[in-house]
């Protein structure tokens, strides 16, 4: 469902060109999960931005089922993401003026997508249903999460990329976030690569990569595994 | 309100046409002579045409501002130093927009308008002029003789002072043409009809009328941006009247034709819509003697047509008056001598051909 | 499907905050509204001289008539037109029937030159139907409005002048204007064989050269036609509303500004999650202008009907204004063409695109990963703050060079455009320094706060205080003029009219009835006869005043310069007194000499004296009553100033009116011709005191919605100091007290911009437009007041947000913590 080939990226700095990734490959099948660790600054969230086509890698492709992500100018690969890829972030970034049904379906909607029974059963599921009429301020942390979720799933995407999906939540709402979010991923058969510092959250998924310095880091996901 | 001036324009001249309908073009006693609403009265408060009236000049030369309608109309067939053909014609009408003549300066309800027009085979050129009569803009004077508008001129030169019409100079200019013609009349003033009184159409219909058909002309005229030396022969009509046309009068022909061997003819005929047309006509030897054809002794009819300003028009005619032994056919100089003035008509010089051939000038109006 | 929800979610904002979208609406609406509405009486009144000028004029036409100016004889009519000239002629003149005095209008519809003269007089079935002035009886053409003020209806016979006339109703003549046969005017203008002028089409052909061969000298080809005079004069008046519309119309677009750039930094987050999302950036910016077009829509359409609704409340002002200070004959009725509706939208299009451009080109570049801040754009700003100055600095200084040197109304309006540019410009530097100056002053902790907290939250304040500032300082300027001006001309009015009673005999046989009969009325001590004829001087219409050499004159007439002995020359036929405006017009000071025309050959004067004469479109020269009488013979004679013991004049007053050989004499007496001179005045500034009112409200309205939006804002920046232990009460006092403060220090900015305006406008402006220069007078007590009118609506603005902060439940300032961000 996703393949990642050599993927390389640097950023200009006043201090000369800084590599954040170094050639790494990765492949995630449908219905599998990955989980992406490493520290601060070891090249995950970007990966994930490269993979999501919010950016151009300097080299490498990446693949969203048949269809290359790289390569393509800026409305390619958003038509691209809108098309097949659900986003997760840490800090949920929903629509503020949106409310939680529109918030949901909104991603689907832009796709051309809404299927109302998924979209209904999402939200029975996500356990939203009494809260479709709110505003996101008015939702707690866990449940903003959760109407993120459920719009990253809504239009049934080949692939979820979930940044620290579980970053701004406290331990008991992450781990019920966490089972929804794997559940979910796992009924609709999409493919899940989920950037992590959590070790918790990481040996939840099926599948782990640790990167290190923009590279993978081998012999760390030897000592985890 | 610019973009509308095209039109607008048009309107008013519409309307100029309107109240000098009657005067306009006419032989007779002018189309749609009913005048324009509101500004014409019945003919009857007009000075009436009565038989037996003795015409006395130069008094007669003068206006005649109880009539309604009056005019000064010259046309000249000239040949230029290589022969070709080539004419010219120069007309003053006067209207008048009530029975009393009004009154000084402004308050006069005399209305002048002038038309010039320069011919040739391969040109034909028109303008008019339009003035209030009272303020000196246009009119006619007796002693000297001077009939004029703007800085067109019908007078007596300068060298031949007196009343009588014997020598003239004619004078108008355009864009597209200007002539200056000295006319000599080689004979008397003809009366037509029955000593002046020229009766129209049966319905009473009437004007007075006399002709100057004798004149030598010479002179220079320009057109198609040539100016040339001209001389040939012109004739002068004058007209005065207060009837206007009957509604089924639809339009008139007019020839003036003088031949080589002197002689002159006047035709004219009145086209009706229903019966028969009118016709009235003088025969002129070259001495001067005048007779005035019957109503069954001239025969008029259109043996060529064209297609002018959009109307099918009879350019090419065969005259005949056995009475005289004259048979004629008639071909225009340029068929296409159409006046496209508010009052449009067809006037032109015309060739003469047969046994007594000539030159001569057609009008044509109503078609 | 993208472009429809992406759309969607960007107008779902405005849903959610609706006092941001009435800002921006408002904003627009306002711009739009005030631009157009001076836009419309422009036209209106533009329309108005049009219709007069094209007349008999315009473009398509070109006139003849003596240089000099005045009536001729209609022979020379006759000349021309038989030496080939396509003229007509036309006789003007003003005639009284009945209550009223009448623009008669002569012509002569069978000469009229077709497509441009009687062209304009409408568009059905205009007069270019000779029929209609030719008929019996004669016609007069007048618009239906005209026609009613005469007392008869279309195609009705009605008496006028001792003649029977036919009206005739035709839209799109000029107000006031009877349009007749020549004869007619003639008569009506009791002036038989005169004629004013002669027109011809443009293109007649002839060589203009050939004009003075044929009439003897007298007649000439005229460069533009005679109302062109009153089209430059009436410019300035033009130019004058135009520039407060376009003032008016920039405050409003710092409304639309504030309201799209803060809607723009709150839905920055929204603008990355729909990229995030799948909305190409090209999307999005679409997304974002059709967002904008459908706000200038609404805004635009709001804004002209607003508009309308000003422009017809103060049309009769305006037309009032130009009837009475020009002469000019405008209508106080708006007929309002398309190209008004779309050139006020286009603005609004324009002006949206102005205020929001900046944001959508942002949105179209904005790269998809940079971290949302929402509060960025209250950060110091210090950069731009700084940039601004700088070209502040060099407005200012191109303003003060264009001061020195430029020439012209253009350049005057330039110097304004600059000076306000750059002082708004300034604002918020200024603002910025002055608050830093206090921060480094403060001791106490919360006044350190409040000090730097007021300089951060200048960002977003600051557009909307610069358009207070504007708004003040105009209001100060304009103000300081007008009530100057008033003040000066009340003065000048009390020397000029020194004579108790003013008395009009018309007609030269009731005058010469009057001048026998005033020694004898009760209670006279001096009859002042005077004259006038028109002349041209230069091309210029001039108004040839003889006055009587009397000690009324030397004791009161107001001069401005004089020579010593200047009322002996001006007696002996020597010297001549110059209006300002005609000294500055003719570039002639004391001592010149300047030619009048005179029956027999030129008449030198000297210039012995220059007079203030406010408000006088036409030049005036003032000379000896004798020697005026002497040389120019055809001069009119007819008003007189009457010297009475003040408790006679009712008398004399009544003496007049009773006696029956005075039949016809009109006199008033000093008091009601200030009044109407003084009335005359207030409705010209009518306007602009509107105008001005509305500027201020305009500005009021900015500062209300920036306060608005900023206050939901501030919270995160209130809460640490409410934890810190100040409770919501004393929050609420320093926040308004915040606002006061700026306001304040904007009303004392404003101050001395509103000095230089009313210098610029007095000095310059005035003296390009008008040609009088005015003493200039600043008036403090308005400018207190003014700052007083701020300092209220910044209370007004204010008291909104400040009452919802002291009410803010303490919940709402904890979830700031809760929700660090």
């Amino acid at each position: 469902m996703l393949r990642v080939e050599t993927l390389s990226k640097s950023y200009a700095t006043p201090q000369g060109p800084a590599t954040v990734l170094d050639g790494v490959s990765l492949e995630v099948g449908a219905g599998r999960t990955l989980a992406l660790m490493g520290e601060s600054g070891s090249g995950k969230s970007t990966l994930l931005h490269l993979v999501a086509g919010l950016d151009a890698p300097d080299e490498g492709r990446v693949f969203v089922g048949d269809a290359e992500m790289t390569g393509r100018d800026d409305a390619g690969r958003a038509a691209l993401r809108r098309e097949r890829v659900g986003l997760v972030f840490q800090q949920f970034n929903l629509v503020a003026s949106l409310t939680v049904a529109d918030n949901l379906a909104f991603q689907a909607r832009l796709a051309g997508r809404e299927d109302g029974v998924w979209t209904a059963r999402l939200t029975e599921r996500l356990g939203l249903a009494a809260l479709t009429g709110r505003y996101p301020e008015q939702l707690s942390g866990g449940q903003q999460q959760r109407v993120a979720i459920g719009r990253a799933l809504a239009l049934r995407p080949a692939l979820v990329l979930a940044d620290e999906p579980t970053g701004a939540l406290d331990e008991t709402t992450a781990e019920t976030v966490m089972t929804l979010m794997l559940e979910l991923v796992a009924e609709t058969g999409c493919a899940l690569l989920m950037a992590t510092h959590s070790a918790r959250c990481a040996a939840r998924l099926g599948e782990r990569l640790v990167l290190r310095g923009g590279r993978v880091d081998a012999a760390a996901m030897r000592a985890a595994e | 309100m610019r973009r509308s001036s095209g039109r607008r324009a048009f309107t008013r001249r519409a309307a100029l046409a309107g109240l000098l309908a009657s005067a306009g073009a006419a032989r007779a006693q002018g189309v749609g002579g009913e005048g324009f609403a509101g500004l014409g009265s019945a003919a009857d408060d007009y000075a009436p045409v009565v038989p037996g009236h003795r015409l006395v000049f130069p008094r007669d030369h003068a206006p005649h501002p109880a009539f309604r309608i009056e005019w000064w109309y010259v046309t000249a067939a000239l040949r230029d130093a290589s022969g070709a053909l080539c004419g010219a014609q120069w007309t003053l009408f006067r209207n008048a927009l009530s029975p009393d003549g009004g009154g000084e300066g402004w308050d006069s309800a005399q209305l002048w308008m002038g038309h010039a027009a320069a011919t040739s085979a391969t040109a034909h050129v028109a303008a008019e002029r339009f003035a209030r009569g009272g303020v000196g803009q246009a009119g006619v004077k007796p002693d000297p003789f001077e009939a004029w508008i703007d800085d067109w001129r019908l007078a007596r030169p300068d060298d031949a002072p007196g009343p009588g019409l014997e020598r003239l100079r004619m004078t108008a200019r355009d864009q597209g043409f200007a002539f200056d013609l000295a006319l000599d009349a080689q004979g008397p003033l003809i009366m037509h009809g029955d000593d002046g009184f020229s009766r129209k159409a049966e319905r009473g219909q009437a004007s007075y009328y006399y002709s100057q058909p004798f004149y030598a002309a010479e002179g220079r005229l320009r057109i198609e941006g040539v100016e040339r030396a001209v001389s040939g022969h012109a004739w002068l009509d004058r007209e005065w009247s207060s009837q206007p046309l009957d509604p089924d009068q639809t339009g008139w022909d007019w020839f003036s034709l003088t031949l080589e061997d002197g002689a002159r003819v006047m035709l004219y005929r009145i086209r009706h819509r229903e019966g028969r047309d009118s016709f009235t006509g003088t025969w002129i030897a070259p001495d001067g003697a005048a007779r005035t054809l019957g109503r069954d002794e001239a025969d008029l009819a259109p043996t060529g047509w064209e297609t002018v300003a959009g109307r099918e028009t009879p350019v090419r005619w065969r005259l005949s008056i056995p009475s005289e032994g004259f048979e004629a056919e008639t071909r225009p100089l340029n068929a296409q001598a159409w006046n496209a003035l508010t009052v449009a008509y067809w006037e032109g010089p015309v060739r003469v051909e047969g046994p007594r051939s000539g030159v001569g000038y057609l009008e044509m109006t109503g078609y | 499907m993208t472009f429809r929800w992406t759309l969607a979610a960007l107008l779902s904002h405005w849903r959610r905050r609706p006092g941001q979208a009435a800002a921006l609406l408002a904003g627009l609406a306002l711009a739009t509204a005030l631009w157009s509405a001076v836009q419309a009486l422009n036209l209106a009144a533009r329309d108005s001289y049009d219709r007069a000028a094209a007349l008999l004029g315009g473009a398509a036409t070109v006139s003849i008539a003596r240089p000099e100016g005045g009536d001729f004889d209609q022979a020379l009519f006759v000349t021309l037109r038989r030496a080939g000239w396509p003229v007509s002629p036309v006789l003007e003149g003003r005639a009284r029937l009945g209550e009223r005095t009448w623009r008669i209008v002569g012509v002569e519809p069978v000469t009229l030159p077709p497509g441009a003269a009687l062209a304009s007089l409408g568009e059905d079935a205009g007069p270019d139907d000779p029929a209609a002035l030719l008929g019996r009886p004669r016609g007069a053409l007048a618009t239906p409005e005209t026609l009613e003020a005469v007392g008869a209806g279309d195609g009705e016979a009605f008496e006028a002048g001792g003649l029977t006339l036919r009206a005739a109703a035709r839209d799109g003549l000029a107000p006031a204007t009877l349009v007749v046969d020549i004869g007619v005017a003639q008569r009506l203008l009791d002036a038989p064989g005169a004629v004013s002028r002669l027109v011809a089409p443009a293109r007649h052909g002839r060589d203009p050269s050939e004009l003075a061969a044929l009439t003897g000298g007298r007649l000439a080809q005229l460069e533009a036609s005679p109302d062109g005079d009153l089209a430059r004069l009436t410019d300035s008046f033009h130019l004058n509303l135009t520039a407060f519309g376009l003032l008016a119309f920039v405050v409003g677009l710092f409304i639309a500004h504030a309201a799209v750039g803060l809607a723009f930094e709150q839905r920055l987050a929204m603008l990355r999650t729909l990229r995030a999302c799948g909305v190409p950036a090209r999307t999005a910016a679409l997304a974002l202008l059709a967002e904008l077009a459908c706000f200038a829509l609404a805004g635009g359409l709001a804004g002209m009907a607003l508009g309308y609704l000003v422009a017809a409340l103060l049309a009769p002002d305006v037309a009032a204004s130009l009837r009475g200070l020009y002469g000019a004959p405008a209508s106080g009725e708006l007929a309002l063409a398309p190209a008004w509706w779309l050139s006020g939208l286009g603005m609004t299009f324009a002006g949206a695109m102005l205020a929001a451009g900046s944001g959508i080109w942002r949105a179209a570049n904005l790269p998809a990963l940079a971290p949302a801040q929402p509060l960025a754009w209250l950060a110091g700003h210090e950069r731009r703050i700084r940039a601004q100055a700088f070209a502040a600095t060099g407005l200012l200084m191109l303003s003060a060079m264009i001061a020195r040197s430029g020439e012209g109304l253009v350049a005057a309006f330039a110097m304004l455009a600059c000076l306000l540019l750059g002082a708004a410009l300034a604002t918020p530097a200024l603002l910025s320094a002055g608050l830093a100056f206090g921060a480094a002053r403060a001791r106490r902790p919360l006044a350190r706060w409040l000090w730097a907290d007021a300089r951060a939250g200048l960002g977003g304040l600051s557009l909307a205080l610069t358009a207070l500032m504007l708004a003040l300082a105009t209001n100060i300027g304009v103000g300081s003029m007008v009530t100057g001006f008033r003040d000066t001309f009340t003065g000048w009015l009390d020397q000029r009219l020194a004579a108790e009673i003013y008395v009009r005999a018309p007609g030269e046989d009731r005058a010469r009835a009057f001048e026998a009969a005033a020694p004898a009325l009760p209670g006279v001590s001096a009859v002042l006869p005077t004259r006038t004829a028109e002349i041209r001087l230069a091309g210029l219409p001039v108004e040839l005043l003889g006055l009587r050499d009397h000690a009324t004159y030397r004791a009161r007439w107001p001069l401005l310069e004089q020579e010593a002995e200047a009322w002996d020359a001006v007696a002996a036929g020597e010297g001549a007194l110059l209006s300002e405006q005609l000294a500055r017009r003719l570039r002639v000071g004391l001592g010149d000499v300047v030619t009048a025309p005179g029956a027999e050959g030129p008449w030198p004067l000297r210039v012995v004296g220059l007079h203030p004469d406010y408000g006088n479109p036409k030049g005036q020269m003032v000379v000896g009553l004798d020697p005026l009488m002497e040389r120019l013979p055809q001069a009119e004679r007819g008003a007189f100033g009457l010297r009475v013991a003040p408790e006679r004049i009712e008398a004399t007053m009544s003496a007049i009116t009773a006696d029956p050989a005075l039949a016809g004499v009109e006199a008033i007496d000093q008091a009601a011709v200030k009044r109407l001179s003084l009335g005359l005045f207030d409705q010209t500034f009518a306007v602009t005191g509107a105008l001005n009112a509305l500027t201020l409200g305009v500005a009021g309205v900015a500062l209300l919605a920036s306060l608005a939006t900023l206050s939901a804002m501030r919270l995160p920046q209130l809460a640490p100091v409410w934890a810190m232990g100040v409770t919501r009460r004393r929050l609420a006092l320093l926040e308004f007290g915040r606002t006061m403060a700026l306001a304040a220090a904007v009303a004392v900015l404003a101050v001395p911009l509103g000095a230089a305006l009313a210098w610029a406008l007095v000095e310059v402006v005035n003296v390009q437009a008008f040609g009088w220069r005015l003493p200039l007078h600043l008036y403090p007590g308005q400018w207190a007041l003014l700052a007083a009118l701020a300092l209220g609506v910044a209370a007004l603005a204010a008291a909104g947000p400040v009452l919802r902060l002291a009410r803010t439940p303490p919940a709402r300032l904890l979830a700031v913590f809760a929700q660090e961000r």
